[in-house]
């Protein structure tokens, strides 16, 4: 347990001493956000909002870790390998990817909320929802992503692996997140809340066994 | 034996029925239940190759992934034709036909996965990984999402299912056996795939 945490605050460590992915996901983020917007340049449907804020999050984590596995040379794998366990590996990268794209959500929402005025009446279920997301879609990536390193380290690889894999989580954290803009209460959405953890729940626990296969390099 | 249980899914159309379009159960269910049949075995082999590396339990699993997706394509123009005539239109904003969309695609990927990589070992440990993460997901997909939603397809979110409505012990005299037949006859055409590629493998060594 310590050794994740270890790893972790490693991670966090060597990314807010050399700000380099984290800057360039935020340009891209608020670069296509923008370019969204001079697409509409009114008010949008809720609907639409809620698409286009996950889909730019869907990008956005994509490209983020995409970073993750596929940034590491030869050596520091070998590294990594004669230290550490494969599932501490794997467990401290999912989270380190989960804050990474909370605080790419966190950004985009608040560009999304000054240049439409879309109000949203849920505000708390939605960051529940954008926590769990979050954390589906990075514990999703980040194996897609180990896979795509050892296959000849091509990043156009995790997208289409990825991407099919993300489909059912992206359908329930559409939904939920629909359902708290509109402002719906929190019993009504208890079905999707649940669905999601469980989801949650099942992707992290199969990225946890399946990964030592991975690691034997 | 095989060609005796086709056979039998032959005199279907001379069956006294209600609705003409019920026929199309013995062919378009029976076909879903035969690619997930093969889906299984695929995970099943996979799991077994992480476990013990040997390259029969990967082409196993390889081809068995084919022959699955050979009956998906054909599960899905059946439902097509179907739904044609059933529904109004061959495609329809249901969560089951989502759900197989997205399994085509996951195995697609699958495939593309394999063409990418070429030690065989490196091909075989990263194919079973993903598709027991595949199989997962199109398990969650085509059976847990349909549920939990609106759907038109019977047995799905508020419809009945066909076994209590128009299923009467007729049609489940020929349902059943189709059922086998369709899964046997995947299953034989897998061990035919396999025994072919063993053959191409021995060729060019």
């Amino acid at each position: 347990m310590n050794q994740i945490k270890n790893l972790f605050l490693h991670e966090v460590r060597l990314e807010l001493k050399n700000k380099n992915s984290l800057t360039s996901l935020i340009v891209y983020a608020v670069s296509s956000i923008y370019i969204t917007y001079l697409c509409y340049r009114q008010t949008i449907d809720v609907t639409t909002w809620n698409a286009l804020y996950w889909i730019i999050m869907l990008f956005a984590a994509t490209n983020a870790v995409a970073k993750s596995f596929l940034s590491e040379s030869k050596g520091l794998q070998l590294y990594y390998y004669t230290l550490l366990a494969p599932r501490k590996v794997i467990l401290a990268k999912t989270a380190y990817n989960t804050l990474l794209l909370i605080c790419v959500g966190v950004i985009n929402y608040i560009c999304y909320s000054v240049l439409f005025e879309t109000i949203i009446s849920d505000r708390i279920q939605f960051f529940v929802g954008l926590i769990l997301g979050s954390i589906g879609l990075s514990a999703t990536l980040t194996l897609v992503s180990g896979i795509a390193s050892r296959a000849n380290n091509s990043s156009a690889l995790i997208a289409i692996l990825g991407f099919p894999l993300l489909l059912p989580l992206l359908l329930v954290i559409l939904q939920f997140s629909k359902n708290a803009i509109d402002g719906l209460d929190w019993s009504l959405n208890q079905s999707n809340f649940i669905l999601l953890t469980s989801l949650d729940g099942i992707i992290i626990i199969l990225s946890y066994l399946l990964f030592p296969y991975l690691w034997r390099d | 034996m095989y060609t005796a249980v086709m056979g039998f899914l032959g005199t279907v159309p001379a069956m006294p029925i209600l609705n003409e379009t019920i026929r199309n159960l013995y062919f378009h269910v029976t076909m879903w239940m035969a690619m997930m049949l093969l889906m299984v075995v695929n995970v099943i082999y996979g799991i077994k190759y992480l476990s013990n590396q040997k390259l029969y339990n990967d082409i196993v699993a390889e081809e068995s992934a084919k022959i699955a997706m050979v009956f998906a394509v054909a599960g899905l123009l059946t439902g097509m034709l179907w739904a044609n005539y059933t529904w109004g239109a061959p495609w329809v904003n249901d969560p089951q036909l989502n759900g197989v969309a997205a399994t085509m695609l996951l195995y697609s990927a699958y495939f593309i996965l394999r063409n990418a990589i070429n030690d065989e070992n490196k091909r075989g440990r990263l194919a079973a990984i993903y598709s027991i993460f595949a199989f997962i997901m199109m398990f969650v997909f085509i059976m847990v999402l349909p549920k939990m939603t609106d759907s038109l397809h019977p047995g799905k979110g508020g419809n009945p299912g066909f076994n209590k409505y128009d299923l009467d012990s007729n049609m489940r005299l020929v349902f059943y056996p189709a059922v086998i037949g369709w899964s046997l006859l995947g299953v034989w055409l897998m061990s035919l795939c396999v025994r072919i590629k063993k053959v191409e493998i021995k060729i060019n060594n």
